[in-house]
């Protein structure tokens, strides 16, 4: 079969995977780590101030992250194989370098794993408020995984804290490994990414159906809360975006330059909104003059490495797409700025929400396309690395695995993970309508939580003997 | 003791606790395939899905904690192990997606065809994991994993009668291990027709599995020479404990005795694990690559030992507190 496939082409199946596999996981893990902390502020808010409804929206939602939880679990186990499976060279070769952090992160999700179950299964017969702290290390560990998965990533862009000699690691110093410099702009980067996406996400499904007439205090609450965290998030991202960006000029350059289709060093470098990177410089598009200069440096003088800063074979591939994903994701971040400022300004004039259709419309979609913002976030930094998967020390196609058949892995990851994502949204669809249809009919089929315990499991006990 | 041996002990405790827990979780789906329907099978499966409801999440991350420490403290190895074995690893895997997302679904899946679709699905993977990994030890341990990116056979490592015995081993343990631990859970929900229709199963599947390791000793003497003579002397008596553990389980199985079964039954587990390991000492991959070959620099095993301890001081209390909440029935599924 390796005749067949030529080597090449399984890098591609090899880049293709991983960016398929992560990019659908990412949407996973940032729902692991931010839900649990809008189910908790409800469960909090049902608590102390004895909110019915709170108290069912984290209820509710807590059956929601046990079922997004477990693909997320499955995805991500994935992910691990994926490391042997399509990048054995590079875990070969780093593994003892940057495997420091999953190790960290293994207690993490561990940890995760564990009190999500007992949260999850807990709300029959647990205590309310011992309930309620059992879900506080869920947010915290989903922090700390997070931290410690991005930093492997942060490493990759730039990697610290080992020794190579005749290509063999012999020297490793794990602290530098773990806080590589580009850990303090890209951590947070994602966090807030993780925590907005959900917020957005959560909160348009509540827009939908208050768009669709439903427009109890259960809807108003549901919606509140993730879009209240998300508005918060959101302008505190704009700005570690934006020093996450002047970083990355500095650390990667050339990232920074194929973000910006700057082809050539200089000063006064025209900022492009859009167009196409072609070797000329940037067609179409609208341009800046000098603005690109002034981001990365205060001032239109500071001078921009450009792409031409290293041989052709050195610079990242897909300009064009590249480019237009950083604007989008700039663009769309931008956007959901505005809707944050809607909210808030809205809420300090008199404790509403805007009371405009527009407002649910944009907050219906603003989930969308947090995720969309969070995608292309992925794509300028992964397709920006390019060619290389450890920054000017290891090229992308030395890591590849030397197994054939990847294409057919592909092919089945493809097929498999789109089955997989629309039956998690017909799961959760089937969920919603269960639950508008106990809402009409008003009855809470006498699960009260925080019941007494019975003496044994009742559908199981007394069966035909 | 040098640190890389150290953390070789460190990995074989997470294997260890891995073919325990994930492989009670994986027989437990084993069983709810073979239950059948009818009103018995039905609440066999039943208590299948109430007692590894809270804790089949957890009970597998001890896979994700093999393959990290394996990967940080040993990368060559990992590295030499899934290229070459990238066909039964990827399949592997594909057991493990359609595991895990059969199980996430068929929990709310109310509709039956898709609950019975999304059930028939986790028992088909619960069976296909743990062989394929099966098959995957089998070729290392028989040698046939050379250092290196795809240095190995991609197909004969894997597909030869040691690897394909080890693999149908692994899903009987599987089987046997939930079988013993069934008993148990029946009993906790006071359902005794359960707890004798799992205890003949138990000794049915621990008949099999101790014949199959029987087997694959022989087998081994004539195709995995090196460590059929680690498991006939250094691993000898792990292997004799192994023996004894499974013999007395049985016996107290038969005796329908309340308790003991349980504890043996992972012991005799237990000890063939570290049987295979000592076996194996001091290779990674037999004869061809070294613990201390393929060991990471001493920063980064002395990392993996100190993530390791906060491992124990953190994970285990949470751990000892998530079962003992599930053996108490003070967690469980509540309908939404």
């Amino acid at each position: 079969m390796s005749n067949v496939l030529p080597i090449a082409s399984a890098l591609e199946a090899a880049r293709s995977q991983m960016a398929f596999t992560l990019g659908f996981h990412i949407v996973l893990a940032s729902l692991g780590v931010a839900f649990p902390a809008m189910m908790l502020i409800a469960n909090y808010r049902g608590l102390r101030h004895d909110d019915a409804d709170a108290m069912l929206l984290a209820r509710r939602w807590s059956k929601v992250a046990a079922v997004t939880f477990a693909v997320g679990a499955v995805t991500g186990t994935v992910l691990s194989f994926e490391f042997g499976l399509l990048w054995p060279a590079f875990t070969a070769k780093f593994g003892e370098v940057f495997g420091i952090l999953f190790a960290i992160e293994g207690i993490f999700f561990f940890l995760e794993a564990i009190f999500i179950a007992i949260y999850i299964f807990g709300w029959k017969r647990l205590p309310g408020w011992a309930h309620f702290w059992t879900g506080v290390p869920i947010v915290l560990s989903g922090i700390g995984g997070a931290f410690s998965v991005v930093a492997v990533n942060s490493w990759m862009n730039q990697p610290r804290g080992y020794t190579l000699s005749h290509g063999d690691v012999t020297k490793v110093e794990p602290l530098k490994v773990i806080f590589n410099p580009a850990v303090p702009y890209e951590v947070p980067h994602m966090l807030l990414a993780a925590y907005m996406v959900t917020g957005f996400l959560v909160a348009s499904v509540y827009a939908v159906g208050m768009l669709r007439g439903r427009r109890d205090r259960l809807h108003r609450l549901g919606l509140l809360i993730p879009l209240t965290v998300a508005a918060i998030a959101t302008p505190i991202q704009l700005g570690v975006g934006d020093t996450a960006a002047r970083a990355i000029a500095n650390d990667q350059p050339v990232k920074f330059a194929g973000m910006e289709c700057v082809q050539h060093t200089s000063t006064h470098v025209t900022e492009y909104l859009g167009g196409r990177c072609t070797a000329d410089g940037v067609k179409g598009g609208i341009g800046i003059p000098g603005l690109d200069s002034f981001l990365i440096g205060f001032s239109t003088d500071t001078k921009v490495t450009g792409l031409d800063s290293v041989p052709a074979d050195d610079r990242p591939p897909a300009n064009t797409m590249l480019h237009w994903a950083f604007d989008a994701m700039v663009g769309i971040g931008t956007a959901l700025m505005g809707l944050a400022l809607w909210l808030g300004l809205t809420w300090l004039r008199r404790r509403d929400i805007p009371r405009s259709h527009w407002f649910l419309r944009a907050t219906a979609v603003s989930g969308v396309a947090a995720i969309a913002a969070m995608e292309c976030g992925w794509i300028v930094t992964e397709v920006g690395r390019q060619p290389w998967v450890v920054y000017n020390v290891m090229r992308t196609e030395n890591a590849a695995t030397g197994a054939s058949g990847v294409w057919v892995t592909f092919t089945v990851a493809l097929l498999l993970y789109t089955v997989l994502g629309i039956a998690t949204v017909v799961t959760l669809r089937t969920m919603a309508r269960r639950w508008r249809e106990e809402d009409s009919q008003d009855e809470d089929g006498g699960d009260e939580p925080y019941g007494p315990r019975p003496s044994a499991p009742a559908a199981l006990s007394g069966g035909p003997g | 003791m040098s640190s890389a041996d150290a953390v070789a002990g460190v990995l074989w405790v997470g294997v260890s606790l891995y073919a325990v827990f994930a492989g009670a979780d994986f027989g437990a789906g084993f069983w709810g395939l073979v239950a059948g329907g009818g009103e018995r099978g039905r609440r066999a499966r039943e208590l299948v899905d109430w007692a590894i409801g809270p804790v089949w999440e957890a009970n597998h991350v001890w896979l994700i904690f093999v393959l990290v420490v394996l990967w940080t403290a040993f990368s060559e190895a990992f590295g030499s192990i899934f290229s070459t074995l990238f066909i039964p690893l990827s399949l592997a895997a594909l057991g493990i997606v359609l595991r895990g997302s059969g199980f996430a679904f068929h929990h709310s899946a109310r509709r039956l065809r898709g609950r019975l679709f999304a059930e028939r699905l986790f028992g088909v993977s619960s069976l296909l994991t743990p062989f394929f990994l099966g098959t995957v030890i089998g070729a290392v341990a028989s040698g046939r994993v050379p250092v290196g990116n795809a240095e190995g056979d991609p197909v004969t490592s894997w597909l030869n009668p040691l690897s394909l015995l080890v693999g149908v081993l692994f899903v009987a343990t599987c089987a046997y291990l939930a079988a013993v631990f069934l008993v148990s859970d029946a009993r906790r929900a006071e359902a005794p027709d359960l707890e004798e229709y799992f205890r003949a199963r138990a000794l049915g599947a621990a008949l099999v599995a101790g014949g199959l390791a029987v087997a694959g000793i022989l087998v081994m003497h004539a195709d995995a020479r090196y460590i059929y003579d680690g498991l006939t002397h250094e691993g000898l008596p792990l292997v004799i404990l192994s023996g004894v553990c499974g013999l007395g389980a049985l016996v107290l199985l038969r005796r329908a005795a309340p308790r003991g079964a349980r504890p043996l039954a992972v012991g005799a587990v237990v000890a063939v694990v570290w049987g295979w390991g000592v076996a194996q000492y001091p290779y990674l991959l037999p004869q061809k690559l070294t613990v201390a070959a393929g060991a990471a620099p001493s920063a980064t095993l002395t990392a993996v030992l100190i993530v390791f301890g906060a491992a124990v001081v953190l994970v285990l209390p949470a751990l000892a507190l998530l079962y003992t909440l599930v053996q108490r029935s003070m967690i469980e599924e509540t309908e939404l």
